[in-house]
């Protein structure tokens, strides 16, 4: 065999990479790890968020008006109503790795119960925080 | 940086058709990736209308089917017809399995066959796994040991000690497993696979080994374990039902407790 045929420069600098997100079939396992990684990002807007809510409210009354503004319009609350199931999302399947770190958990069976039981959970922590905070927002 | 599109020279173009015999009973397409190193082209995928009336229930035996009857320059891997050898691992219907394992009758509609996923193509469906092969030699996979072997008789293990590599040794590296892991796909220049971790944890829990402290020295790196982030794609996919997920937990765990 000569040299060309086995460096890089030769065939094998022209081979394709196999298809791989384009062909592979999206399933529970996948689809709620990169949803933890987006949660995760997400998260991190409202942490700025937080920060710019806070130091309106620090600057003083006509500033803290304008950030209550932008949070009661729809889009503040899509935003607000988003970020808190993010927020779920991130916690309940932060407690299932915790479960995995110590070795528990890694069937099959286990793994789409209990990442069912993640989303049914994060979803029912974002309504029932969504309840309770709009029953007290509006009778207070 | 992950590249999630595939490059210029390796995106898919639709390919060339090939019809079923006249008087076909049970037809079913084919959908078959191909790329051909001696020609200037990109991939494409060809498809195949089989009479799966005249044909093995596997999809591996309409592979054979096609080569033999159809077309002879389709190429993939395969041996043992019996899901021991681990040659015909490829992507089938979105997930990776073994073609001679694989029933046609699972999969629903059109069966897309692809080479398994985010590997170098040496011809259509057959991937390079010379990095896979390297990475495997790199963990050393023999028994170490400073003890002298029993005169006359072998190492012995208790049935508890070798109860533990149930689940283990059946693994017969086909790669399905570390070709479905998103985090192998973006690191496997430096990320070992859940197949190559599985083989690693093989040898750390054997009770005959005495290498355990080196063999986690070379593991304990951010990208070489610890680029498992638990997706789990690994033990959904493998043809073998193992777990490499959990023999990965289970090597983080030792790495913890040595401490």
């Amino acid at each position: 065999m000569d040299k060309a045929s086995t460096s890089k420069s030769g065939v094998h600098a022209r081979r394709p990479l196999s298809p791989h997100l384009q062909v592979y079939r999206p399933q529970l396992t996948s689809v709620l790890s990169i949803v933890h990684r987006m949660t995760g990002v997400f998260l991190a807007s409202a942490a700025a968020m937080l920060c710019c809510w806070l130091l309106t409210a620090a600057a003083g009354p006509d500033y803290y008006a304008w950030s209550m503004w932008f949070l009661t319009s729809w889009v503040g609350y899509a935003l607000l109503v988003i970020w808190s199931f993010c927020l779920f999302y991130h916690l309940c399947n932060g407690i299932r790795h915790l479960f995995w770190d110590i070795g528990i958990g890694f069937s099959l069976r286990a793994t789409y119960a209990s990442g069912a039981l993640m989303l049914g959970a994060a979803l029912g922590l974002t309504g029932v925080s969504w309840a309770v905070g709009l029953a007290v927002y509006f009778s207070g | 940086m992950a590249e999630f599109r595939l490059p210029k020279n390796s995106t898919v173009k639709p390919g060339k058709h090939h019809d079923a015999p006249s008087g076909a009973k049970k037809s079913r397409r084919f959908k078959i990736y191909r790329w051909n190193p001696d020609l200037a082209e990109n991939p494409r995928t060809d498809t195949y209308d089989i009479d799966l009336a005249a044909c093995g229930p596997m999809v591996l035996d309409a592979l054979i089917k096609i080569k033999n009857e159809v077309d002879p320059t389709v190429t993939f891997r395969r041996s043992c017809r019996e899901g021991i050898c681990g040659s015909c691992a490829m992507n089938i219907d979105g997930t990776n399995t073994l073609a001679c394992t694989k029933p046609i009758e699972e999969v629903h509609g059109e069966v897309r066959i692809y080479p398994l996923p985010h590997m170098p193509v040496v011809k259509d469906l057959v991937p390079d796994l010379n990095q896979f092969y390297a990475q495997y030699a790199s963990i050393e996979p023999w028994l170490k040991s400073d003890t002298p072997a029993p005169a006359n008789s072998e190492r012995l293990q208790s049935p508890d000690d070798r109860a533990k590599l149930d689940g283990l040794y059946e693994c017969i590296l086909c790669a399905c497993c570390s070709t479905a892991c998103p985090s192998y796909w973006w690191n496997s220049d430096r990320y070992l696979g859940p197949a190559i971790l599985l083989q690693a944890y093989r040898w750390l829990v054997d009770s005959r080994d005495e290498a355990k402290g080196e063999r986690l020295d070379d593991l304990e790196d951010p990208f070489r374990l610890y680029r498992c982030h638990t997706i789990m794609n690994c033990t959904k996919t493998c043809p073998k039902g193992l777990n490499p997920a959990k023999a990965i937990a289970e090597i983080k765990k030792m790495m913890v407790l040595r401490r």
